[in-house]
């Protein structure tokens, strides 16, 4: 009788903190969502048009996020891999040195990563004047364009994309790489054919890990871009701490994280599950 | 011939180690912000803004807390992050060591509540609260909304650190302290705790970097209070001062140093767990052999 209330007991707070302050919050969201009024005054009437019409005022900014997050996230796992590889398979005992200097990014505050991306990226710098010189930056200008809040998200979520294909590669028996050199795979095929399919698990974690939190992001763009690159997470954010429409900023925020859950829900279908929960789910 | 000859010498090695560069090359990408604010934590600004380099000076590491708002701003942020630490990671390890030695009804149901957080864009989750907060009225916004919010996104990533440590933990060793008859509240102490201990630790060095570094949540569920993030994104708009990068850069090599100590104890604790009689009596084994198995 004890040993069963063990595992309940251990369990207790941190459930309860999370059903409290997470599922909760979530709720008392959605009842915001479907509210009318003024602040002071909202009243639950399931007023559904508060979804309709948030959605067809920044469907804009919801189609972009969604494209700034796929391009960063497709961007960063093609950065992303070859330092993994490299640190999986070549480090030897570098491997702890690289593995720091991927986190260490971690230990400097994100906003201050992101406005020396703003330094980096302004028109005075030598990055900006290379770029322009070699035609990459027509106008010479980077700051406040889309490509400038892509390559910050790229930047701020690499470390997520790197550690998950780190780990799914380091895993990798080596024996089945040398087994297809063996058979007379070329280099190509037996990454190809052995490496990267084993890899898998790496990709979908990492590209999760990378674009969920990039498809919320505002830092980078309210940061790095101009008036013409805000993100949902921008418009969310005024709308709740500047304009107090709460009811439409709640509706926002529930159809970011559906539409965010959907998209999760139909890569793992695509990809395979065992990714994303990691061992248990198998 | 012979420059031929050198130029595809040249080109096979390129192409053996094109990888490496590739790495490599990441590496740099991935140091140069960090370069960059060290660099400009040298700088001698004319005006407001730090972005342009004028000229080198050490006076603003000399006066790195000559700031009040800043100083009292990154002192709230360490005093959220300490007890945000301590809190998430009781109960994160709580969590963890039942979710590995127990096991129960509703048990994917708990990891489930576990995971969905880390998969919730942190806008949402700030929303969320600050709608919480708002329809209760109470407790009105500030440092303790913040700890509220804090240990919450902090307790899944405590989770998910501290079990993949009790993933691979050899139960012989508390049936040998129980054997030798430890009570079960003395095993724990004298023996679990201390093997788990870099785990825990590693998950709550993460929950001090995100506390601290958290913007997004903090900046819907702050009220009037500051946090050392949310006085950057105050100033950014009037400039912001040198110091700032002062005091980042002095966060990076605390965190750092925390971060190889972590490294140190982790080989300390591997050390003690291998210290068995049956490995005592096998002879060496080379390094090399250790390494494959």
């Amino acid at each position: 009788m004890r040993r069963r209330i063990v595992p309940y007991f251990l369990l207790g707070p941190g459930t309860i903190w999370l059903v409290i302050f997470f599922v909760v919050p979530l709720y008392y969201m959605g009842k915001l969502s479907l509210e009318s009024g003024v602040v002071g005054e909202l009243q639950f009437d399931w007023n559904w048009s508060n979804y309709s019409e948030a959605l067809s005022a920044y469907d804009t900014q919801f189609v972009r996020s969604f494209v700034y997050a796929g391009v960063a996230t497709l961007i960063a796992l093609l950065v992303a891999y070859p330092l993994a590889y490299t640190i999986a398979f070549k480090a030897g005992r570098w491997r702890n040195v690289l593995l720091f200097a991927v986190v260490a990014p971690f230990f400097t505050t994100y906003l201050i990563r992101t406005i020396a991306w703003e330094t980096i990226l302004s028109d005075e710098s030598p990055v900006t004047e290379i770029l322009h010189a070699i035609g990459l930056a027509p106008s010479g200008h980077i700051l406040a364009t889309g490509p400038a809040v892509i390559a910050g998200l790229t930047y701020n979520f690499l470390p997520f994309m790197i550690l998950p294909l780190y780990a799914s590669l380091e895993r990798i028996d080596v024996r089945l790489i040398e087994a297809a050199k063996d058979l007379y795979g070329s280099a190509t095929q037996s990454f190809l054919r052995v490496t990267l399919p084993l890899s898998a698990p790496g990709i979908v974690a990492g590209t999760l890990l990378t674009f969920i939190p990039a498809a919320g992001d505002y830092v980078n763009a309210q940061f790095l871009g101009g008036a013409g690159n805000r993100m949902i997470g921008n418009v969310i954010q005024s709308l709740y701490l500047s304009q107090a429409d709460y009811p439409s900023a709640a509706a926002l925020s529930f159809v970011l994280m559906a539409l965010i859950m959907i998209a999760v829900v139909v890569y793992i279908r695509f990809a395979g599950s065992e990714a994303l929960m990691g061992e248990e789910a198998r | 011939m012979s420059t031929e000859r050198r130029g595809t010498r040249a080109w096979r090695w390129l192409r053996e180690h094109a990888v490496n560069i590739a790495g490599g090359l990441v590496v740099v990408y991935l140091l140069i912000p960090i370069a960059v604010i060290l660099l400009f934590s040298f700088n001698d600004p004319q005006g407001r803004y730090n972005y342009t380099w004028v000229g080198f000076t050490l006076s603003h590491w000399e006066h790195a807390f000559s700031r009040p708002e800043l100083n009292e701003a990154l002192v709230t942020s360490l005093q959220l992050a300490a007890l945000a630490t301590v809190v998430s990671t009781v109960i994160g390890t709580m969590m963890a060591l039942a979710l590995v030695r127990h096991q129960f009804r509703g048990r994917r149901l708990a990891n489930f509540l576990i995971v969905i957080p880390m998969a919730t864009p942190e806008v949402v989750m700030g929303a969320a609260l600050l709608s919480f907060f708002l329809i209760l009225g109470t407790p009105s916004l500030g440092f303790q909304t913040l700890l509220i919010a804090h240990v919450m996104f902090c307790i899944s990533f405590v989770v998910v650190v501290v079990r993949s440590r009790l993933i691979g933990f050899d139960r012989s060793l508390e049936e040998a302290a129980r054997d030798l008859g430890a009570s079960p509240l003395g095993t724990f102490r004298l023996v679990t705790l201390p093997l788990i201990m870099p785990g825990v630790f590693g998950g709550a060095m993460l929950a001090f970097a995100l506390s601290i570094d958290d913007f997004v949540i903090s900046n819907f569920n702050s009220g009037t209070t500051v946090t050392f993030p949310l006085y950057i994104f105050g100033a950014a708009q009037r400039g912001i001062p040198v110091e700032v990068n002062v005091i980042a850069m002095m966060l990076f090599s605390l965190t750092l140093a925390a971060m190889g100590f972590a490294t140190w104890q982790q080989r300390r604790a591997e050390k003690m767990a291998s210290v068995r009689p049956e490995q005592e009596a096998t002879p060496p084994v080379p390094a090399g052999a250790a390494a494959a198995t």
